[in-house]
């Protein structure tokens, strides 16, 4: 009998026990209908080669291993953003628990998000009466300051119309009439969870700004001094964005963070729990039409709301995910050229932290391979540091990545010498990574939890870098942007680098003599 | 109010009561009216909890129930290890409910076996326009050049699919014709069928029946049969949950033939009209193609429960009263053999957990299933619900509950909250929607679907694994500093 009480054998071990591997040897032999040895190992071979490689990349419809969510995720991001607001997507009910969970899974935190929860009946009706009762039921029960709505592919394929929908269930009086109800329509059919970011984001701005779907007048934008920050959908939101702050404040400059998530995914233990915290708050989210600029930290995350905010009479700036020293140096340029306001001491001593921390490392990443699976501005920003680290992001891959995102890759490539022979891989997924790890190996690779299955099959070892991370924790606290968080990637790759080389020198007597205790 | 006020079961009552009454205040009069429906105490002798269940979720409430596609993909069909299984329609349900589910199995992924993998038709605008029935025969002719090893296909439909007129039907028909006989199933299972995952096991227990079995009439066995072939329906093998079972079964002599799903193969599936006696753990989910077999192969079913010593042994003999003597002593010496392992798991933790107050929220067959090892170890549950359960369930709980429970069908996100932060359990059994809030209000929790990355929880060599985690969330030295020692 495996089990024992004094030591109590988890899954990992017990399963492993003889009485278990016998019974599953049987349960294969006589139940299972196995394909033979033979050829299990025959086609497991054959999926490595090049002619593999080859089927895998002429694949027209079939995705395998995506590395993209759909919109409405993004939307829940961004609408958790505001200050005691609850997102409400239209649509059936199961999406939402997906949502939840997700980020739950990534966040280890709470996510409040309500849903219409429509069914048949809806299918055929619409969805207008899960629209009054919801947001009703909503607005009573959890007091939200505002509802943000956004939609499931269910409602955008029988074409419910949230602007109507949503002034109809004030007419009946689910919410005040001044209350705030943005919407956006998130089908997830078009684009990936960015794009949902980045819908919701228009929407809250054109909410605002623009009169609040014709039931205000519109603001007049009376310029400040402000600069509008947008971060975008990101993983480590919690740890960056005060990141952000510190830097703002750092430098003297006044800012709005336009959709601030650090503090809800970041509640702490303490007795309460906080359904709301932090946020933008809603008079910001108004006031930041007066702001003299408005900065994205990522391009993709809001290539439909700059331009809104652009036409508002704002210089609007976009950066790609910046991380490193060439990344952060034109971030703070440019905070320093808008609000006119010079760079701290304090954050040119980091820079040079940051620059001292690189020396002292770079020999154990110079010339190392790298590939790169994430987001389209990650990816941007990932390859632009790996280039200064002297290292080579052979392979750049990003299943939501467009044409023009791997036009600026292949141009970044080409920017240094260490990007050469380094490909971009735009709309590929996790399937055709694995033919690339196989059929040009790297040293290293850089990715979220799902790259963990690449590790496994391909033996490159994983830098868990991304969103989401479901098999580690904590992560997300820590900043990957500024200085300090160019740092923390370092130290990342640095430590799977150096747990590598231990690895591969700990054998007594055959490899142990490399076994430094320096390094 | 306070919980050591309830002290009578009286009092007990009229504390719910009140606490139901509560709750119910913040809704519009009309959704009070359909959550009050939902919401009871158990009354002793009552033939169930005196609740309503199967109802569509009330909109905008914060409801933890899922979809039907979760159901089907997520919960029958996914953990089948050699086939592929299509997410067919965007790329979010299988980008979601990848991998997610723990649903353990053995096999090389990606080249004979592919549960831990995300196939999807990563449904475009187009595809919404002009239909996606081109591009579905279009990924089953990639699937078979690149996966040459599969057993079998799954289309498991996401909402679109239902909405803009596909005929998935047709394509599957007409692949497995020009795949020489190739096990390709439709399923209907679009997210907004249904009121819950519950439609989506129906759905998918009846795509067995239609495109699985009625292939296999006429069709030799694979294996001679044996007067003592079980197959075991209802097990995900979450955490290797199917596993831990499938041992005590084989050790009082019986033959598992086929495992339901977890870790599961398409040749046991179509083997198991050929069993003797289907033992069915999660009866909610398998209980329709339980019935069906009963009916067309006049095979027996028996619904079990491998959660704690009490009810191991309970059932170890209810299984065994279906055979011979032979059996009947293999189960006795099964009993035997493991009763050192439980007294010691039992000295080891029940003084450790003696009187702690559970309250429970799971989906399938849990909300009851797991009162008897919680009670094993000295435990008391003062409150279960059910996420997607009908009224047979809860009829089912009755045998389980004490009087007085407080029962909560498809709990919204405030009542939990509520009951909760009154009632001041000291354990919450949920979900990872669930999980975060009670810990932020200084709650030990364990999530009860996934069994918080833990488990196996079915057998004996599971209970010790349960006792062990309840113990280290209860007992765990981080609850003592959720309140700052200066804080009023």
């Amino acid at each position: 009998m495996p089990q024992n009480a004094d030591n109590v054998l988890d899954h990992f071990n017990l399963f492993r026990q003889p009485e278990y591997k016998e019974m599953f040897e049987n349960k294969k032999k006589n139940f299972e209908n196995p394909v033979p040895d033979p050829e299990l190992e025959r086609v497991r071979e054959w999926t490595k080669t090049e002619e593999y490689r080859e089927k895998n990349f002429a694949r027209e419809a079939l995705t395998v291993n995506p590395a993209k969510a759909c919109q409405p995720l993004g939307a829940v991001f961004a609408s958790l953003g505001f200050e005691k607001t609850i997102p409400f997507v239209h649509g059936s009910q199961g999406c939402v628990a997906y949502y939840r969970s997700h980020f739950s899974r990534h966040f280890k935190e709470p996510t409040s998000c309500v849903s219409s929860s429509m069914t048949e009946d809806a299918a055929v009706f619409g969805g207008l009466n899960n629209m009054i009762d919801g947001l009703a039921n909503t607005y009573n029960m959890y007091k939200p300051k505002m509802i943000s709505v956004s939609t499931t592919c269910m409602a955008e394929v029988i074409g419910d119309d949230l602007n109507a929908f949503i002034k109809t269930s004030k007419e009946k009086g689910s919410v005040p009439q001044e209350y705030d109800v943005p919407f956006a329509h998130t089908p997830a059919f078009v684009g990936s969870h960015i794009t949902g970011y980045d819908n919701v984001m228009k929407g809250i701005v054109e909410h605002f700004w623009d009169g609040k779907a014709g039931t205000a007048p519109k603001l007049e934008r009376v310029a400040n001094e402000k600069i509008n920050f947008i971060g975008g959908f990101d993983g480590y939101t919690v740890g960056n964005i005060r990141e952000i702050k510190r830097i703002f404040n750092s430098m003297g400059v006044e800012y709005t963070i336009f959709g601030d998530n650090s503090d809800v995914w970041d509640t702490p233990t303490d007795g309460e729990f906080r359904m709301y915290d932090g946020g933008t708050t809603l008079e910001d989210a108004a006031n930041a039409i007066h702001a003299r600029a408005t900065i994205s930290m990522q391009q993709y995350c809001t290539e439909k709301t700059l331009p809104l905010i652009a036409n508002h009479g704002q210089d609007t700036v976009a950066f790609n995910h910046p991380i490193g020293v060439n990344g952060t140096d034109e971030f703070l340029m440019a905070i320093s050229r808008i609000s006119g306001k010079p760079i701290s001491e304090e954050l040119t001593k980091e820079r040079g932290r940051l620059v001292d921390a690189i020396a002292d490392s770079a020999a154990h990443i110079h010339g190392k391979k790298f590939a790169i699976y994430g987001d389209p501005d990650l990816c941007l920003g990932l390859t632009a540091f790996l280039l200064e680290l002297g290292a080579e992001p052979v392979h750049v891959l990003s299943t939501n990545g467009g044409k023009a995102w791997a036009e600026k890759t292949e141009k970044l490539l080409a920017s240094s010498p260490f990007g050469k022979d380094c490909h971009v891989y735009a709309g590929k997924d996790l399937w055709h990574m694995r033919s690339l790890l196989f059929t040009e190996p790297v040293d290293f690779l850089i990715g979220n939890t799902y790259g963990k299955y690449l590790e496994r099959d391909t033996g490159t070892p994983l830098i868990r870098i991304g969103f989401p991370i479901f098999d580690r924790h904590h992560y997300h606290r820590y900043p990957v942007w500024g200085y300090q968080g160019a740092m923390n990637v370092l130290v990342w790759i640095l430590d799977k680098i150096f747990d590598e080389i231990d690895r591969n020198t700990n054998v007594v007597a055959k490899s142990d003599y490399s076994f430094d205790i320096i390094r | 109010m306070s919980v050591a006020a309830a002290e009578t079961i009286e009092e007990l009552k009229a504390r719910n009561k009140e606490l139901i009454k509560e709750v119910l205040e913040v809704y519009p009069e009309k959704t009070a009216k359909r959550r009050a429906k939902h919401l009871g105490a158990f009354e002793e002798g009552k033939p169930d909890c005196g609740v309503k269940s199967n109802i569509k979720s009330i909109p905008g409430v914060m409801t933890i129930r899922g979809c039907a596609y979760a159901g089907s993909k997520g919960v029958v069909w996914g953990p089948i290890k050699d086939m592929i299984h299509i997410s067919h329609g965007p790329v979010g349900c299988g980008q979601y409910s990848w991998a997610s589910r723990r649903n353990y199995y053995i096999g090389t992924t990606g080249v004979d076996t592919f549960g831990t993998m995300q196939f999807t038709s990563d449904f475009q605008e187009k595809d919404i326009v002009f239909g996606g029935d081109k591009k579905l025969a279009k990924i089953i002719d990639e699937i078979q050049d690149l996966f040459p090893l599969n057993k079998g296909i799954s289309v498991q439909s996401e909402c679109p699919i239902g909405l803009i007129g596909d005929d998935i039907e047709a394509v599957s028909k007409a692949k497995s014709k020009e795949y020489e006989g190739k096990t390709i199933v439709p399923v209907r299972c679009e997210g907004f069928r249904g009121v819950s995952q519950s439609l989506g096991h129906h759905i998918a227990n009846d795509s067995i029946r239609d495109w699985v079995f009625d292939k296999q009439e006429g069709k030799a066995a694979r294996f001679e049969p044996s007067p003592y072939d079980v197959a075991i329906i209802g097990d995900y093998n979450i955490g290797g949950d199917a596993w831990s079972s499938r041992i005590l079964l084989e050790e009082m002599g019986l033959r598992v033939v086929s495992q339901w799903s977890g870790d599961g193969t398409i040749a046991e599936l179509e083997a198991t009209p050929r069993a003797k006696l289907n033992v069915l753990h999660c009866y909610r989910s398998m209980n329709y193609i339980s019935r069906h077999m009963e009916e067309k192969y006049g095979i027996p079913w028996i619904e079990y429960n491998f959660f704690g010593p009490s009810k191991i042994a309970e059932s170890l003999r209810k299984i065994a009263s279906h055979f011979d003597d032979t059996i009947k002593e293999g189960a006795e010496a099964v009993i035997a053999k493991y009763q050192p392992l439980m007294d010691a798991v039992i000295a080891k933790y029940r003084p450790r957990l003696e009187g702690k107050k559970v309250m429970l929220y799971v989906g399938g067959l849990r909300p009851r299933h797991v009162i008897g090892a919680y009670e094993d170890l000295g435990m008391e549950i003062i409150g279960t619900g059910y996420e997607f359960g009908h009224n047979d369930d809860y009829q089912r709980t009755t045998h389980y509950v004490k009087d007085g429970t407080l029962i909560y069908d498809d709990v919204t996100g405030y009542e939990f909250e509520k009951f909760v932060e009154k009632i001041q359990p000291d354990l919450v059994g949920s979900g990872i929607k669930e999980k975060y809030v009670f810990q932020k209000m200084g709650v030990p929790f364990r999530q009860m679907h996934s069994w918080d990355y833990s488990g196996p929880y079915h057998g004996y060599d599971g209970f010790a694994i349960f006792a062990r985690d309840m113990d280290m969330a209860i007992n765990s030295p981080v609850w003592k500093f959720a309140k700052a020692p200066w804080a009023a």
